[in-house]
């Protein structure tokens, strides 16, 4: 098992310097950071060569990639160069804004995987039933809804609950725009009422979309378990019906979905950046979209590069429970 | 070689049959025919299919039957749905059916599109990999396994702003690119898929009777091993359509996907996302048809692989 798990981090090694090249070619094909400031007006050529020597455009590819890659690896993840976009560090603001997007995923993750693997087990174990048809029914819907549809209208429905509560004389409970500048402060009450205000919305977004696909591969799992010989053999030596399904066939239908949840991250990745930018919240999802309309590859590149790292190692992950969990399975 | 193969000589000793080609031809149909009876048994297969087969007329055919042009802006700005404009006008006082006919002519494009390229380099990468294995296996898969690390999403937003943003020859339109991006990222997943079919099928004894007789690669790969993979990669290639008409929306609505004046269903919404509370109906109706099109479309893709491959379980990723 150790040695699998060295093996793999030796294997990830070249998998991150070829993702990286990947990365950097694809922000380097994101266009000139300058092209615009160049064409605003004429300008003289000894201030577009300081420009393009500051952005480092004056290289070759190669160059700048050799540049970028050892001075990543010492720490120092570049700034932004856009003209007018000032020197932010781009580390800080990866990490912070990740920061931020983790607060509100893991969460939303956890929850949806809870709901998703309960109704994948009921609609398992009462096939056919009303409920069972209810959840597929849904599910199916979930799964042709556009996320950023689902989130403007659950918006809308926040902002009016808002308006019931202020009509009630209650405060604006549910935020809209990200959580609050300041931070959040006050007693303990205060703290969670704000925590809940500015989670609720964006978390059942997350929530709505991430649990159809749990609660379909749950399902068919615990099928496919309830229906294996040893689960029969539980049920005909009389042993009630809660503890086959607890005890023998639950377990054995979770591991699947261990690994999905391991390997779902690019999808609530993608999940995340639609739902930040209905929310106004200021984490990875808005990072890339603001960097990508300002053109700043080292931004965009900062934001692959942790993207990245995290996937490889959920995928790394998603091997090492699959073998926890399965006995069966030898790794190497 | 043929009277080896045929039936009759097959057949253990009687007298041959009288007409083997009358006999190979109700074979070949009948499977067909086997496949066509299970899609029409699936109800909701085949609304979706009537439904998506409706979408496609209404996209095309619907703008030049319509009586108000999508170019016209002189109407009453954002008038509820009524008898004149069944779908009411937006706040620049275009007519909204118009609008949402030629939206879900580029969404549908682009879908169709993505679709198709994404599974020609797909299934023809996949099969490559798969047959030849050795280098050309590993390098395929492991670029593959390379991109797959960045989600498709998170590439395609990052190439939205890139230098090659518009259809050669006519500045500003920009669908068609948007379509060769989706593509890029799609046909990843339709090649894991057939390289893996491909990987267990050319160690099958008619491939190794094919290899026998002479057939030189691409014959074997077209004749004899692609056949056998028709009915997942149509599958592959339908439920394509629906993420992509998915996606696409997506990105467009976040302003790094089709932008004016080509439009699509994603980009009217994005249009028209401050328009929930007021004039709802310039959010939902754009909102309907992009979820119409993905149920159908869904709904026929499940239709299609019960009918064309009934072992294959009837769960998505």
């Amino acid at each position: 098992m150790l040695r699998y798990i060295i093996r793999r981090l030796l294997i990830t090694i070249p998998l991150m310097i070829a993702a990286s090249f990947l990365c950097f070619g694809l922000t380097q094909a994101m266009g000139d950071p300058l092209g615009e400031w160049k064409l605003q007006k004429q300008r003289p050529p000894a201030e577009i060569a300081a420009a393009e020597h500051r952005v480092g455009t004056d290289k070759p590819f190669l160059t700048r990639y050799g540049d970028w890659a050892v001075n990543f690896v010492q720490g120092d993840w570049g700034t932004t160069v856009g003209p007018g976009h000032g020197t932010v560090d781009v580390k800080d603001k990866v990490l912070r804004a990740s920061w931020i997007s983790a607060r509100l995923v893991i969460g939303a993750e956890l929850i949806a995987l809870m709901i998703g693997v309960a109704i994948g087990v009921i609609g398992a174990v009462r096939q056919y039933s009303i409920f069972d048809y209810t959840a597929t029914g849904f599910a199916f819907v979930m799964f042709s809804m556009p996320l950023f549809c689902i989130a403007l209208m659950i918006k809308t429905v926040g902002i009016q609950f808002n308006d019931f509560l202020q009509d009630n004389g209650f405060g604006r409970w549910i935020r809209t725009a990200g959580p609050p500048n300041g931070g959040f402060h006050g007693s303990f009450t205060d703290l969670i009422y704000q925590y809940s205000g500015a989670f609720i919305l964006p978390t059942i977004c997350l929530v709505m979309i991430q649990f159809a696909i749990y609660s379909r591969f749950q399902r068919a799992s615990m099928l496919d378990v309830m229906n294996a010989d040893y689960v029969r053999t539980a049920q005909a030596k009389g042993l009630s019906q809660s503890r086959v399904i607890f005890r023998h066939a639950f377990r054995n239908a979770l591991i699947p979905i261990a690994t999905v949840f391991a390997l779902n991250f690019g999808a609530t990745i993608s999940g995340a950046i639609i739902t930040e930018t209905v929310f106004g919240w200021q984490g990875m999802g808005q990072l890339l979209v603001t960097s990508v309309n300002d053109k700043e590859p080292y931004m965009v590149l900062g934001f692959l590069m942790v993207t990245g790292v995290f996937i490889i190692f959920a995928n790394l992950l998603a091997d090492l429970t699959y073998a926890i969990l399965d006995p069966r399975i030898r790794l190497d | 070689m043929t009277e080896f193969l045929s039936p009759a000589a097959i057949g253990t000793g009687g007298p041959p049959a009288p007409d083997i080609s009358q006999f190979d031809t109700t074979e070949a149909r009948k499977q067909w025919q086997v496949v066509i009876r299970r899609f029409l048994r699936h109800r909701l297969a085949v609304g979706g299919m009537a439904m998506f087969v409706f979408l496609i007329l209404v996209a095309f055919v619907g703008g030049a039957l319509w009586k108000h042009s999508y170019k016209v802006l002189n109407f009453p700005r954002y008038s509820a749905p009524s008898g004149d404009h069944p779908f009411g006008t937006d706040g620049l006082g275009a007519d909204m059916v118009a609008q949402v006919i030629r939206g879900l002519r580029f969404s549908l494009q682009i879908a169709i599109i993505v679709a198709v390229v994404s599974t020609v380099i797909g299934v023809v990468l996949g099969a490559l990999a798969g047959y030849k294995r050795g280098w050309v296996d590993s390098v395929i898969t492991r670029f593959i396994d390379l991109v797959l690390v960045i989600p498709g999403l998170v590439i395609v937003v990052v190439m939205a702003r890139s230098s090659f943003t518009n259809v050669p020859g006519k500045s500003g339109s920009n669908w068609l690119i948007v379509a060769m991006y989706l593509s890029l990222v799609f046909w990843l997943s339709i090649a894991r898929v057939v390289r893996g079919m491909v990987l267990s099928l050319r160690e099958k004894e008619f491939v190794e009777a094919a290899r026998a007789m002479g057939g030189s690669t691409l014959r074997i790969v077209f004749k004899h091993i692609l056949p056998n993979t028709v009915d997942v990669i149509i599958v592959n290639a339908t439920l394509t359509v629906a993420l992509a008409v998915l996606t696409e929306a997506a990105i467009s609505f976040i302003g790094l996907g089709v932008r004016s004046p080509d439009t699509s269903l994603g980009l009217l919404i994005n249009q028209n996302r401050n328009e929930l509370n007021l004039h709802p109906w310039l959010f939902f109706i754009p909102f309907a048809f992009i979820v119409m099109v993905s149920l159908a479309v869904n709904f026929m893709g499940d239709g299609l692989r019960d009918a064309l491959d009934p072992r294959q379980r009837r769960v998505r990723a």
